[in-house]
């Protein structure tokens, strides 16, 4: 992989400029509804009490098994969902900072080209019945560029950006590859010069031959345009190439956030432990960690008393089943949520 | 996989690479409703049967100039003639013609008995003049696709024969054709609007709006329909004009039918809300009615055809079955319903079983529908990944 040289600039070195997206207590819980009245039996926390924070210009990977609740937290963020509470402060260029939380949908169109999603499923994410022209396009009609030469030539410049040829503008999305199709989700997603990108596990459905292809063209992206990424993936192995920050999911909870390296050095909860343990080292002679995952991932409808993770955790002790864990700044710029961070060794990996 | 190069330097290509991507070229700008006619185009059957409902069409637009008689006329003399065969060739020359029939009075019975009178023949002739009717309403004619040509009495051909008051029954059944095909495809176009607008609603705004009208279409589902047509029909006042009786049967058979196309596209809006495409049109900023109109609509559109084209052959049978058993159209206007009423009793069908032609005609009409619809369905989804 080419792009491993370059880290986008790290959080450490503007610690007092403001963030551009601050996350304080974020909440989101989908009732369980029953019956003719459909009365409320109980709430799936899905994202349950998460805070973080994004630079701009920096990268900061979610991280956590399918159903932690990382799409939700994205999807609120971009309010595509409407948070049950908490505060999503965006920092807008004339540098006042709103509630995305609390915005109308009203209210929310004129922010809405500066923070952009890039999609999982580069299938289901573009409309198969528009033209690349219309796909690319759309952002810009629907936010004032009604002149067709103007769009015609700005489509060609993003798909020129992303890789592909501007004659391809006429062709519908099934004539495209996953990995091309890929490259024009990164192309609707820039049209409207976005400074929050999300990106929902963008090269999870992707061929292992193209993944590497779309995480640099993102890399490089970045670079250009200064774009700020909010990385969503599912393993750590990915994460390591492409964020300055880690923050680690597990059911509807943050359990550990710190600087990439430090954290896959120095984990400090279990959990991170054993997600690095699972990250595939391709060396036959390295001894993979021995922290093991256990059991199942437990139901935010009825997660277990405690500390979440304390049923699978091997380092369990009475206080982790009776109390949940604060999540504190332990050291400079690593969070974590764990009774006993201080006094664990876990392994990372180098 | 084949990733595009930005700078690619021309290469020349051997013809069947070059022909291989022109075709490729031809797939890669091809619209949505391109990709379901090429589909559709690989259904041999159901392109048949297309042409046979075009046919049947053509038949609705302009019954008069199919039908040979007038379908009114009637005449007591002439009663329930059996079909008189075509003959194709006269000689080796290719001339159509008909035998001729003579009447005769059965001294045992007092019927009348029609036999062929091998000796003469009536000639048939392509475009002949006959009663005079107006085209779509706007210009008046009086040519007819065939005929005999002549208004002798003795000269005349009654190609499925006559019915008890000696009307022709061929001239009726093209007549009937229109109102039952109308019938279907008018009450079918009633229901769409219905169900798109009552489904889109339920499926796109959910909650209560959601729960009240899912629950009207169960109640609506569990009602027997026979004794709701009745009970509606019989509530229509008996001195409306043909063409009132009509409209009120096509907006019954609406009222009671729209309810599966109603689930149906309340179910696509709720699948296609959860679309990935949908929400990335709502996050570039698209008003609510854009992403309807432009995203959502068309992605089910298809199969919204599809569906009312399997819809319209159940509107017609019903149809049939309220005229046959006096509830629909009522006489003087002709159905195939009211052309089967004809045909209620035994003694009937004994003795005139031709008269159980406008049968047929139903079947072939339901089946074309039923397989023209098929084929729309399987077509419908041209990307299926």
């Amino acid at each position: 992989m080419t792009g491993t040289n370059h880290l986008p600039s790290q959080a450490s070195t503007h610690p007092s400029a403001q963030p551009l997206l601050q996350v304080k207590n974020l909440k989101k819980y989908f009732p369980i509804q029953k019956g003719f009245f459909r009365h409320v039996l109980g709430n799936v926390r899905a994202v349950d009490d998460v805070s973080f924070f994004i630079h701009e210009g920096e990268t900061l990977a979610l991280v956590g098994e399918s159903g932690c609740g990382k799409t939700t937290t994205s999807r609120c963020i971009l309010r595509a969902l409407t948070p049950t509470s908490g505060q999503m402060l965006f920092g807008t260029p004339d540098a006042t900072r709103v509630d995305l939380a609390k915005l109308t949908r009203q209210e929310l169109r004129p922010l809405r080209p500066q923070m952009q999603l890039i999609f999982q499923d580069p299938y289901s994410s573009l409309n198969p019945r528009m033209t690349l022209f219309d796909i690319v396009g759309e952002p810009l009609l629907v936010n004032g560029m009604t002149n067709r030469r103007e769009r015609v030539e700005r489509v060609a410049e993003l798909l020129r950006l992303v890789g592909l040829r501007p004659e391809f503008m006429q062709r519908y999305p099934h004539a495209f590859s996953g990995g091309q199709r890929q490259r024009i989700g990164i192309a609707r997603a820039l049209a409207l010069h976005p400074r929050l990108v999300v990106a929902d596990e963008p090269i999870s459905a992707l061929d292992v031959s193209v993944q590497a292809q779309i995480l640099n063209l993102m890399l490089d992206l970045q670079k250009r345009m200064n774009l700020t990424y909010l990385f969503v993936a599912h393993n750590l192995s990915v994460v390591k190439h492409i964020s300055a920050r880690v923050a680690v999911m597990y059911v509807g909870k943050i359990v550990e956030t710190a600087e990439t390296t430090e954290l896959f050095a120095l984990p400090k909860h279990p959990y991170t432990a054993a997600l690095l343990a699972a990250v595939p080292v391709p060396d036959p002679r390295v001894k993979t960690g021995s922290v093991e995952l256990k059991g199942e991932v437990p139901s935010p409808a009825n997660p277990p008393s405690g500390c979440y993770f304390h049923p699978r955790c091997e380092f369990a002790v009475d206080v982790c089943r009776r109390e949940a864990p604060a999540y504190r700044e332990r050291s400079p710029g690593h969070f974590v949520a764990c009774h006993r961070a201080d006094e664990l060794k876990l392994p990372g990996i180098a | 996989m084949r990733e595009p190069m930005a700078n690619a330097n021309p290469v020349v290509l051997p013809l069947d690479q070059v022909v291989k991507s022109v075709a490729e070229e031809r797939v890669s700008v091809a619209s949505n409703w391109k990709l379901v006619w090429w589909r559709f185009r690989k259904h041999h059957l159901a392109l048949f049967s297309a042409g046979v409902l075009i046919l049947f069409y053509l038949v609705v637009l302009v019954p008069d100039f199919f039908a040979t008689y007038d379908p009114e006329a009637t005449d007591a003399k002439l009663s329930f003639i059996p079909i008189q065969g075509i003959h194709l060739l006269d000689g080796a020359r290719i001339s159509p013609w008909a035998p001729a029939i003579v009447g005769k009075r059965n001294a045992v019975t007092l019927k009348m008995e029609w036999q062929v009178d091998a000796t003469k023949q009536v000639p048939l002739h392509l475009f002949v003049r006959g009663y005079p009717y107006k085209v779509l309403g706007i210009f008046e004619t009086d040519i007819h696709l065939f005929g005999s040509g002549s208004q002798d009495a003795d000269a005349k051909v009654f190609l499925l024969g006559t019915d008890r008051l000696g009307r022709d029954q061929w001239s009726r059944l093209m007549y009937g054709t229109r109102t039952s095909m109308t019938v279907g495809l008018v009450a079918v176009a009633l229901s769409v609007v219905l169900g798109v607008v009552l489904g889109g609603v339920s499926g796109y705004f959910g909650g209560w709006l959601d729960l009240i009208i899912q629950r009207l279409i169960e109640l609506l589902q569990s009602l027997p329909t026979i004794p709701i047509w009745l009970a509606m029909t019989a509530a229509l006042p008996q001195d409306w004009r043909p063409d009132q009786v009509f409209l009120a049967i096509t907006i019954i058979l609406a009222l009671v039918g729209w309810t599966t196309l109603g689930r149906e596209v309340r179910g696509r809006f709720l699948s296609l809300r959860e679309e990935d495409f949908v929400l990335a049109a709502e996050l570039a900023g698209c008003s609510r009615w854009r992403i309807i109109t432009r995203h959502m609509v068309p992605a089910f559109m298809s199969h919204i055809i599809a569906t009312s084209t399997l819809a319209i052959p159940v509107m017609i049978i019903n149809e049939t079955s309220l005229s046959f058993l006096g509830l629909g159209i009522r006489p003087p206007a002709i159905s195939w319903g009211v052309l089967l009423q004809e045909a209620q009793n035994l003694q009937t069908i004994a003795l005139a079983p031709w008269l159980l032609i406008p049968g047929l005609f139903v079947i072939l009409a339901v089946l074309a529908f039923n397989i023209v619809g098929d084929g729309l369905r399987d077509a419908a989804d041209p990307y299926g990944h």
